[in-house]
């Protein structure tokens, strides 16, 4: 008794007060680019990226292919690139993921339908398609005590049957792609897809692969991207926060 | 085969000495060498030789084909390891394509999965093999839909099948339990439903530039693997990177393995109800991680590691915030493994449950700490030549083989990474922050050609192997990735035999295997 409240008393408050406002420390997050001339004829970030993320005349950074690595930023001869601390980066649409000098495009607009439906209780079912763990370790973050998703009425549940929206992370698995649909087909109408991580979004580094396939997000179209090589939970949880309109 | 503990494995030397000798020295558990330098033995004499090499205390660290140039001609390849001293070998056998070849697991069982993936990769098979199951569905989709399960047949007898899609947010993967009763007879473990083709991605690529792929093999496991990659590509290329970025990485990775095995207990508590431990462990684990971010501005070290430098922001004030996180964990950890190890509850549902044996493990190899839970002193940072000896540093062993041992390996390791921890933070502050760069001249595009390069590193699940071949221009002609798990998933099929159906979820996470670093 006495070592569970010595515990209980070393343990103290441990949840983020504020996801709105939480500041992650070192978190390299969504990018900066200065307003600044690139150097005549420059593609230095453009073939530094493994992931072909970045796009000249103006550069412009697609976060869903970005992995976040600080290649681009290190090369740029003219210090156009740099990444900054900043989360917020989930969007509502695919377009809406590439930045280019005015970061303010990124958002994520509520939707009516979703707010009055799931806006007081979404529950989710997450589907692992050929992620490294690292997308599937921040999801698990998502319900600790420091993050505590819980609070909003939001969770991961253990049966498609339960699940409001299906939550995907990595690039898709031929060995997969046929679970992941029986998955979404046992969601119970009305149902979305999210994809979390550049995997998911775009294929990411896998996006060459012979053996993925990204047929599922054609025909379902996700209503949320969670850029982030993983993504941090705060992206994460924000993201659904602004679909859901939610403060 | 033998195992002793090394008797040296407390020692701290005379850090002068032993930092010159570091640099001219390459780390005892790698090996680099030129392709035509060793004869390529007839299958024969490589039995023999591999036999040989069994008998006298040293173990196979890996068995994979290798491409030859002639096209219809495969290279086998076992890597081996003098137990005491972590000293590599490499020998190599040639086989034709669709050809077969008595097998070896009959007489070194641990040699199965590596005899199945070569199958799978190259068609040679290994006749007489008692276990000669897919591994991971390389080919079109479908494939996976047809693993020929075993069946048990019986009056009480039945099979439950979970998966790919667990409860969790976890990775997939299938599961078929053949129970009689609430007791699991057998347990088979289908994989393959992560396969991305990491291997192929690799090639083709400027092999100096791979690191992002290397992170995402088993993404909880990103700094093991990169350093494995960072090692055997500098090998390659015939450079040193300088005891500055290697003690970087080794605070690297001991962050990594705090985190993952803070996130294996915070698993384990959950699994049986224990709540504390979830909460506790769970946010010990965040500080932990935030740490790694601190450093290189990913809470999984993505970017930190690279051929021949680390990356990430080195300054007074930034170590004393890593000191201050380490004691905040080494301080509040107590409290918790107290209440944890003390109750009863847990001792109940962890003691005697998912037990494999001493012989088991060194039967079918199986490594890092699901060995050193059955009494096994096998952790290559113990060897002479690694850079946690230059500081305090203990191999920890348990002797019971079952989840509670596995629990208190990792509550025992955290111990020691900390300590270990706090060491390399003061002496990383005497360091110049300059060092920890590429230094000027480094060539790091140009590998000797014709030539191999094999790297180990213990991480937090065991040892990770990463081999690297070059052709002839010097290009990457091969590429060989090797995660503990594709070793280790046996472990867990035999821990749960004649156990309780309902103790396989504790079973799973007391090994906390990877899928993707298995399916590759």
């Amino acid at each position: 008794m006495l070592k569970a409240i010595k515990v209980k008393f070393t343990q103290g408050k441990q949840y983020v007060p504020d996801v709105r406002t939480a500041k992650p420390k070192g978190f390299r997050g969504v990018p900066k680019l200065a307003d600044v001339p690139c150097e005549s004829s420059c593609t230095a970030c453009q073939s530094a990226c493994p992931t072909a993320a970045i796009l000249l005349n103006p550069v412009r950074i697609d976060l869903g292919k970005c992995i976040f690595c600080d290649e681009c930023a290190r090369i740029c001869p003219s210090k156009k690139i740099s990444f900054t601390e900043g989360y917020k980066m989930a969007s509502d649409s695919r377009e809406g993921l590439i930045v280019g000098e005015n970061v303010e495009s990124i958002r994520v607009k509520a939707s009516e339908t979703i707010h009055r439906i799931f806006g007081r209780s979404l529950k989710l079912r997450s589907v692992s398609a050929g992620g490294c763990n690292g997308c599937e370790l921040e999801l698990n973050a998502l319900g600790n005590v420091n993050f505590d998703m819980g609070r909003f009425g939001i969770e991961f549940v253990a049966s498609p049957r339960h699940a409001d929206a299906l939550v995907l992370s990595g690039p898709i698995t031929n060995n997969m792609a046929r679970s992941l649909e029986m998955a979404y087909e046992g969601m119970p109408d009305p149902k979305f897809v999210i994809a979390v991580g550049a995997c998911a979004i775009s294929g990411g580094l896998f996006e060459e692969s012979k053996v993925v396939s990204r047929e599922f997000l054609v025909r379902f179209q996700p209503k949320l991207y969670v850029p982030g090589c993983p993504p941090h939970p705060l992206t994460f949880v924000n993201g659904i926060l602004d679909l859901l309109g939610r403060p | 085969m033998s195992f002793t503990v090394s008797s040296q494995s407390k020692d701290c030397r005379d850090k002068q000495t032993d930092f010159s000798r570091e640099r001219d020295n390459p780390p005892p558990f790698s090996l680099t060498g030129k392709v035509g330098e060793f004869s390529v033995l007839e299958f024969m004499e490589f039995q023999r030789a591999l036999k040989e090499r069994l008998s006298d205390g040293s173990r196979v660290i890996s068995f994979f084909g290798s491409p030859s140039s002639q096209e219809r001609e495969v290279y086998l390849n076992a890597v081996v390891a003098k137990e005491e001293t972590g000293a590599l070998q490499l020998i190599r056998t040639r086989r034709n394509r669709a050809e077969s070849y008595p097998s070896l697991t009959l007489e070194h069982p641990e040699l199965q999965c590596f005899e199945r993936e070569i199958y799978e990769q190259y068609g040679i098979r290994p006749s007489d093999h008692p276990w000669l199951k897919p591994i991971r569905f390389p080919g079109s989709s479908g494939g996976v839909e047809t693993y020929p399960f075993y069946q048990l047949e019986g009056k009480e007898v039945h099979e439950v099948g979970v998966g790919p899609i667990h409860a969790g947010v976890i990775e997939p993967g299938h599961f078929r339990f053949m129970c009689y009763g609430e007791k699991v007879h057998h347990l088979e473990i289908q994989l393959g439903y992560q396969h991305r083709d990491v291997e192929k991605l690799l090639l083709g690529r400027e092999p100096w530039k791979l690191t992002s792929w290397i992170e995402t093999i088993s993404g909880d496991s990103s700094i093991a693997h990169t350093w494995a990659y960072c090692t055997a590509w500098e090998n390659l290329c015939g450079m040193q990177v300088n005891w500055s970025v290697r003690l970087v990485r080794g605070i690297a990775l001991e962050l990594e393995r705090i985190a993952m095995h803070l996130a294996g207990l915070a698993g384990m508590a959950t699994d049986i109800g224990f709540l504390p431990g979830g909460a506790v462990y769970g946010r010990l684990r965040t500080t932990a991680i935030n740490s790694s971010m601190r450093l290189c501005g990913s809470r999984f070290g993505r970017g930190w590691l690279r051929p021949g430098e680390v990356r990430c922001v080195v300054n007074a004030e930034i170590i004393d915030e890593i000191h201050a996180n380490l004691k905040l964990i080494e301080n509040d950890i107590q409290g918790i493994n107290d209440l944890f190890t003390d109750s009863k509850t847990v001792q109940h549902r962890l003691k005697g449950t998912g037990r494999i044996s001493r012989d088991q493990a060194i039967l079918m190899g199986f490594v890092g700490m699901a060995a050193r839970s059955t009494g096994i002193p096998m952790d290559l940072r113990r060897l002479r030549g690694s850079i946690y000896r230059a500081f305090p540093f203990n191999t920890i062993v348990e002797e019971s083989g079952d989840c509670w041992a596995r629990a208190l390996v990792r509550i025992r390791e955290i111990d020691e990474s900390l300590h270990w921890l706090l060491f390399a933070l003061e002496e990383l502050k005497t360091l110049p922050a300059t060092s920890l760069g590429v230094p000027p001249g480094a060539n790091l595009q140009e590998a000797k050609r014709n030539s191999f390069s094999v790297a180990l590193i213990e991480g937090w699940r065991g040892e990770v192997v990463h081999y690297l071949e070059t052709d002839s221009e010097g290009r990457l002609a091969h590429y060989k990735v090797q995660d503990p798990s594709l070793r280790n998933w046996f472990a867990l099929a035999l821990a749960v035999r004649n156990n309780d159906i309902s103790d396989f979820p504790i079973c799973n996470k007391s090994f906390d295997l990877s899928y993707c670093g298995h399916d590759l």
